[in-house]
This record gives C-alpha cells, sequence and structure tokens, in this order.
C-alpha cells in the first residue's frame, strides 16, 4: 500500500491535524520556493558572480528597492516555513523521544531567531 | 499495488544492510534527506551572512571573498547541486502526492529529474567554476 516512503514523499498524515497541517505547508511552500530559490541561485550565480557582490553592491543594487527587498522577505518566509517543517521532520525520526521536546525547542529557537536577523537587515538596511 | 512498484528481491551480502526497502524510492528518499539538511544548514550561515550587511559590512565582504574562492566555488557548486537535486525531487513527490494515480510513472518522473538535473546543472556548474581557471591561468 501507499503508507511509506518508497515511491512518493511522507504519507498523508491521519492521526493528527497538526501533522496534517505541516505536511500541506511544507509542499506549498516547496511551490514557492522551486520558483523563488532556483531563480535566486540563478542570479547569484550565472547572471552575477560571487565575486562582485560585495555588501555595498547588495545595497544599491539588489536591495535598492522596497519591492525587491519585499521578494527576497517573501523568499525568507518560505525557506523558515519549508526548511524548519522539514527539520522537525528530521528530528522525529531521529531524536529519542525523551530529548525530542529540546531538540524542537532549539529547531523552533533557531528558526525565530533568523526570522528576527532577516527581518531586521531588510528593514533597516539604508535604501539607495 | 500500483503499476510500477515492483521491488524485486532483497539485496543479498552487504547490501542488505545499506538498503532501506531499495530501489529508487530509497536513493530518491535518501539524497532528498541529505540534500534538505545539507541546504537548511547552509540557510543558517546564509541569513547570518546577510544579516552582516547591516551589521558589519567588512565581515560580510571577507565572507563573500572565500565564497568566491576556489574552494568556496566547489563547495557553491555542490551547494546548487543539492538544492537543484532537492528542488526537481521535491516536485516529483508534490506531483505524485497530490495526483497518486501518477505514481505508476514514478520511474519516468524518476528519470526526468536526472535529466533536467544534468542537462541544466553541468553548463550551471561549468559557470560557477569557469573562473577558477582563470585564475590559475
Amino acid at each position: 500500500m501507499s503508507g511509506r516512503y518508497s515511491r512518493s514523499g511522507r504519507p498523508r498524515p491521519v492521526g493528527s491535524r497538526v501533522d496534517l497541517y505541516v505536511w500541506y505547508a511544507v509542499r506549498i511552500s516547496s511551490l514557492a520556493l522551486f520558483v523563488l530559490a532556483l531563480a535566486h541561485f540563478a542570479m547569484t550565480h550565472f547572471v552575477y558572480d560571487p565575486a562582485d557582490q560585495s555588501a555595498e553592491w547588495v545595497r544599491q543594487m539588489r536591495w535598492s528597492s522596497v519591492t525587491l527587498r519585499a521578494l527576497d522577505w517573501g523568499m525568507l518566509m518560505a525557506v523558515l516555513v519549508h526548511g524548519f517543517l522539514g527539520m522537525r521532520t528530521v528530528l522525529q525520526d531521529y531524536v529519542p523521544s525523551r530529548l525530542r521536546r529540546v531538540a524542537l525547542g532549539i529547531l523552533y529557537a533557531l528558526a525565530l531567531a533568523l526570522f528576527v536577523l532577516g527581518t531586521q537587515v531588510v528593514l533597516t538596511l539604508k535604501i539607495g | 499495488m500500483a503499476r510500477g512498484s515492483d521491488r524485486g528481491a532483497a539485496p543479498a551480502g552487504i547490501g542488505r544492510y545499506l538498503t532501506y526497502r531499495g530501489g529508487e524510492g530509497m536513493v530518491a528518499w535518501a539524497f532528498h534527506r541529505a540534500s534538505g539538511i545539507g541546504v537548511w544548514a547552509f540557510i543558517i550561515l546564509h541569513v547570518f551572512d546577510i544579516w552582516l550587511i547591516g551589521a558589519n559590512p567588512e565581515a560580510y565582504d571577507f565572507l563573500g571573498a572565500i565564497y568566491s574562492s576556489p574552494p568556496g566555488r566547489l563547495m557553491e557548486t555542490l551547494l546548487g547541486a543539492a538544492l537543484f537535486y532537492h528542488a526537481l525531487n521535491g516536485m516529483r513527490i508534490v506531483v505524485m502526492d497530490f495526483w497518486p494515480a501518477l505514481t505508476a510513472y514514478h520511474r519516468a518522473l524518476w528519470r526526468i529529474v536526472w535529466i533536467t538535473f544534468f542537462a541544466i546543472g553541468l553548463p550551471g556548474a561549468y559557470i560557477i567554476l569557469k573562473p577558477i581557471w582563470e585564475v590559475a591561468r
């Protein structure tokens, strides 16, 4: 039957409502990331070269408008949902149950830290 | 069981200790998990380095010099491979999760993943790595 990892992904959870929402959130955010993250990688490695992208260049070119910053911030949100809910599944698979609460707590704290750092730099870096 | 889910006999010898259920699905899953954890680890570094643009631009430029060095470019090529595989195989998973009937074609989808991976990935790797030869010359 289909309740396995073997062909498609993790089977659609039936027991827990939270797990079901997570299952959908990971897949829906993946659609946004397929476009945003691949376009981002192509821009930073194929269109431009890492050697050209100094802090000043990012401030003046990549983040010259609110729209460009909003796009990157939106990508960060999709990354936080997708990456950290994905890691939630990984931790649930490998971390022994007595340590699971602590491990998940650290994971979510890390996600919050990245949210704060990313949001701060997008909002406060001088425009123009 | 659905068409195309013929699994064959369990592998004998050492292979059996490296195998969970076997076949394309196991390889796809193992690569998906490894690449996902790898990209996630880079994201932690990457959000931090972008934060440095505001907090300490000199430190960001220092990191940028490491990224664009020859070893940095090798790492970026690996990162790109992990990201691209994860993206392509992820779409394969989404397709089969939302349209289970297409699971019958999992093997064709698996081939499409790898053909796309190399068709776009090899020229991409060349673009990222090319400056190494230009520096060496």
